[in-house]
């Protein structure tokens, strides 16, 4: 399409001769002639919800980057030191320390430029998590994972479990109270697990927590392995975009076998590049004017002192939501063994949980639509309303585990007892769920029904008619042609009907039962439903509809409208 | 000589040595017992119009007397420093109740604070309010009040002193506004839920490193805007709300510049 346009500006009068030179250089070298026109005609479509992954990417670029610069400067070594007298800050002025915790005030107090490279190193963490979990909810939430995308959601999937390795790792590295303390819950965390958990502590840490190992292997572990597997899942992520073509929102001309967009050279380029450089301005914004961990506060670790308002970074805060929810009573001593479940099940159980939902989702999808054709066009969230639905739940589950992980700062600053919000949360993690599904589903399926009833009779206008007769009606105004594709076009999901589990004879077939099962999950997924409008419905509501008709509206154009939506109803 | 030594038997003899063994411990306690700091600030205080103002406002709860109610506790014996830190911090007289006392505009002034505060003085001997020396925070140690802050009064204060959640709707207040004399009289008296911190448990001293410590908080921030000291889900609030919103902006523009 617009890729077309790219030949003429390669000519001799619009490219200048330097330019030209070097571009003839690497062409007769590399081949870089080849790479161009293979860009230049490679589409991407363009949505502002498509950049919310580069988001992601921008801010692991500036991690990089400003990681790099703290390695230069930090120790991680857990020897004692005393802080020197005559260093800032004050507060820690000849106190006992670690030099993990001294080089880290050393870089945000002595190095210059050192403060801001944390601090942007922080918020670039908290960005690049948070960017990712929105990019995720995205393609959540319009089914961008379905097939051929299953593997990329698994790729993806795996790039937040490890960015949430890669936080974990990195916060603790100053060795400060509040890390420490994190530390202190994983280490509980993997004593919990049954009969191997203090082996596996002590593997972790290198004997008896703290201990003077964990600080050098989270290090290497945080600026070696954990980024290094990133970077390649990275690579593959985006290859797989490249190699899959980008999804689609639903519009005019776009189906599951085009794509409609600008080409990646020089627009799309152009656009990501300046996005860049706006993520690492703001990056560095918040670095220079918005203190964040501010270890000094803390003070160097002992293991002996946790401080109010004691909490992880956002996103491990579900983890401390779900710890500080389960009531204590649930440890049992059999045998003199003692089996944690109150920490078992918010910190291994609940986790474990939630991340299967979210990594296993698209494949659990799959099984229960049978569905397998290809997907380049994304759907509407409220033409997947169970979907959806789940979703939004899930998320009602993430949010009640957040609120639980901040109890302590919704009691001081809203006046509220510690007690009763936990006692409230205790109740809401079961209910809001259920509630919140129910209630996305029957929105998703009124908007479904407005989309019908808007295709179907068009736009109200306000303007009331009175008819010679004393009739009054509402005059409404018929969709566009281009409206009217992206309320009809989707494909609508009926549940499955597959074979009972017992021939005529009573026999049980193989693979009955599973069927059974997929069977009630269809039916669960997609017995409450709406019909798109087809071309007979849309074509009797307008004969019936002339009187709706504006004056103004050219006579006839219901047909031309008619003849677009022919094409577009599965 | 003779006379001194018939009166030895005499049976007012042992009254009259008890009298005087009693007046010297008596008086070698007054003398140096560490209450001069009360002679300091209740100079110029008078007791009957503490007690006046006692009767007018506190004696519904606290009782006549200040020997307590079903209320409110005896205020007999609590010292000039507890009803210096209530009445100035405006915690008493208690607006209503509840889980605690909120600190609110003061209700009275501080020498009609100093009046009550020597009245209550007068019922019995109690912890005095301290001098201006023993909270100066330049003469205490700012990384001492660190060690001694973190072990005694980050668990419910947070790391510097920000303040934090107590059970049932208590709280500890932030420490950000306070006077050092009102933070060396809480940790004097232990007003509420506080544990009271007498000279033994932090000497004056150390009282007075935790203040150095606390006033350094009060500078300029080295990293920015201190997003109220409240650690990672202050931080969580802002990435969201500022930076993934901003760029979520910016996103939102680029993307509307297509078709």
């Amino acid at each position: 399409m617009t890729s077309t346009t790219t030949s003429a500006a390669t000519t001799e009068q619009a490219v200048p001769a330097p330019v030209a030179a070097t571009v003839d250089y690497l062409d007769r070298r590399v081949g870089l002639g080849f790479a161009i026109r293979g860009l230049a005609r490679k589409l991407f479509p363009d949505h502002w919800s498509f950049l919310l992954g580069e988001i992601a990417l921008y801010s692991f670029i500036v991690l990089i980057l400003s990681g790099i610069f703290l390695t230069m400067f930090f120790v991680p070594s857990m020897a004692e030191v005393h802080y020197p007298e005559n260093a800032l800050p004050v507060t820690m002025q000849g106190v006992e320390m670690s030099e993990a915790f001294a080089s880290t005030l050393n870089l945000s107090f002595h190095v210059r430029g050192g403060l801001l490279m944390r601090q942007i190193h922080h918020w670039a963490a908290l960005m690049f998590v948070g960017s990712m979990v929105v990019h995720m909810l995205r393609v959540f939430f319009t089914g961008a994972f379905r097939k051929p995308r299953e593997l990329n959601w698994v790729v993806g999937f795996t790039m937040l479990v490890l960015s949430l390795l890669a936080g974990l790792t990195g916060y603790s590295l100053p060795d400060d109270v509040l890390s420490g303390n994190g530390l202190r819950i994983t280490d509980g965390v993997v004593r919990s697990i049954p009969i191997i958990g203090a082996y596996m502590s002590y593997m972790v840490f290198g004997g008896e927590f703290p201990g003077t190992e964990v600080i050098p292997r989270m290090f290497t572990l945080h600026i070696l392995l954990i980024p290094g597997l990133i970077l390649a899942l990275l690579a593959l992520h985006l290859f797989l975009v490249f190699w899959q073509k980008h999804t689609q929102y639903p519009g005019p001309g776009r189906t599951d076998k085009n794509v409609v967009g600008y080409p990646l050279l020089p627009v799309y380029t152009a656009k990501a590049g300046g996005f860049f450089f706006i993520v690492f301005g703001v990056l560095a914004l918040m670095g220079a004017t918005m203190s964040i961990n501010s270890v000094w506060n803390y003070g160097p670790f002992d293991p002996a002192l946790v401080s109010a308002g004691a909490q992880p970074d956002w996103y491990m805060l579900f983890l401390e939501g779900s710890l500080r929810l389960m009531p204590g009573q649930t440890e049992f001593v059999i045998l003199g063994w003692t089996l944690s479940l109150n920490v078992l099940i918010p910190a291994v159980v609940v986790p474990g949980l939630l991340f299967t939902f979210l990594g296993a989702y698209p494949f659990v999808e799959n099984a229960i639509t049978k569905d397998v054709g290809e997907h380049h066009v994304l759907d509407r969230p409220r033409n997947a309303a169970t979907r959806t639905a789940l979703g939004t739940a899930f998320l009602s589950v993430f949010f009640v585990l957040l609120v639980t992980g901040a109890n302590d700062l919704v009691a001081t600053h809203f006046g509220l007892s510690l007690n009763a919000i936990t006692l409230v949360l205790r109740v809401l993690i079961f209910v809001l769920p259920v509630v919140v599904f129910i209630v996305t589903k029957r929105v998703c399926l009124s908007l479904q029904r407005k989309d019908r009833e808007v295709v179907l009779h068009g736009h109200e206008t306000g303007i009331v008619r009175r008819t010679a007769d004393g009739r009054f009606y509402e005059v409404h105004k018929p969709l566009d042609e281009y409206e009217r594709w992206v309320r009809v076009g989707h494909h609508v999901y009926r549940p499955l009907e597959l074979p009972p589990r017992e021939d005529a004879r009573g026999v049980r077939r193989p693979g009955g039962r599973a069927d059974g099962i997929r069977t009630r999950l269809s039916r669960f997924f997609f017995e409450d439903r709406v019909e798109p409008v087809t071309p007979a419905e849309l074509a009797a509501a307008q004969s019936h509809g002339e009187h709706d008709e504006l004056p103004a509206a050219p006579e006839g154009s219901s047909a031309a409208e008619l003849a677009g939506t022919r094409g577009t109803s599965h | 000589m003779s006379a001194l030594a018939r009166s030895r038997r005499h049976r007012f003899a042992p009254m009259l040595l008890l009298a005087f063994a009693l007046l010297v411990v008596g008086g070698a306690y007054t003398a140096l017992a560490p209450s001069s700091a009360q002679a300091d600030a209740l100079d110029n205080a008078d007791a009957g119009k503490g007690e006046a103002l006692f009767i007018a406002n506190c004696a519904t709860c606290h009782g006549p007397g200040a020997v307590g109610t079903d209320l409110a506790p005896s205020l007999v014996g609590v010292g000039p420093a507890a009803v210096h830190f209530q009445v100035t911090t405006g915690r008493m007289p208690m607006q209503a109740s509840g889980p605690q006392a909120e600190a609110k505009p003061p209700q009275f002034s501080e020498d009609e604070a100093l009046d009550m505060a020597a009245y209550i003085a007068t019922l019995g001997p109690g912890p005095s309010i301290p001098t201006e020396e023993q909270v100066d925070p330049a003469l205490g140690s700012a990384p001492n009040g660190m060690l001694l802050f973190r072990v005694n009064c980050a668990m419910c204060h947070n790391a510097v002193g920000a303040g934090g959640a107590l059970t049932e709707g208590k709280y500890a207040p932030s420490l950000m506004n306070s006077s050092p004399t009102i933070i060396y009289e809480a940790m004097l008296t232990g007003p509420q839920s506080m544990p009271g911190f007498n000279d033994a448990t932090l000497t004056p001293d150390e009282k007075r490193d935790i203040i150095a410590f606390l006033m350094e908080q009060r500078g300029t921030n080295p990293g920015g805007l201190s997003l109220g000291s409240l650690g990672p889900v202050s931080e969580g609030v802002w990435v969201f709300v500022v930076g993934l919103g901003a760029l979520i902006g910016c996103a939102v523009w680029i993307g509307s510049r297509s078709s």
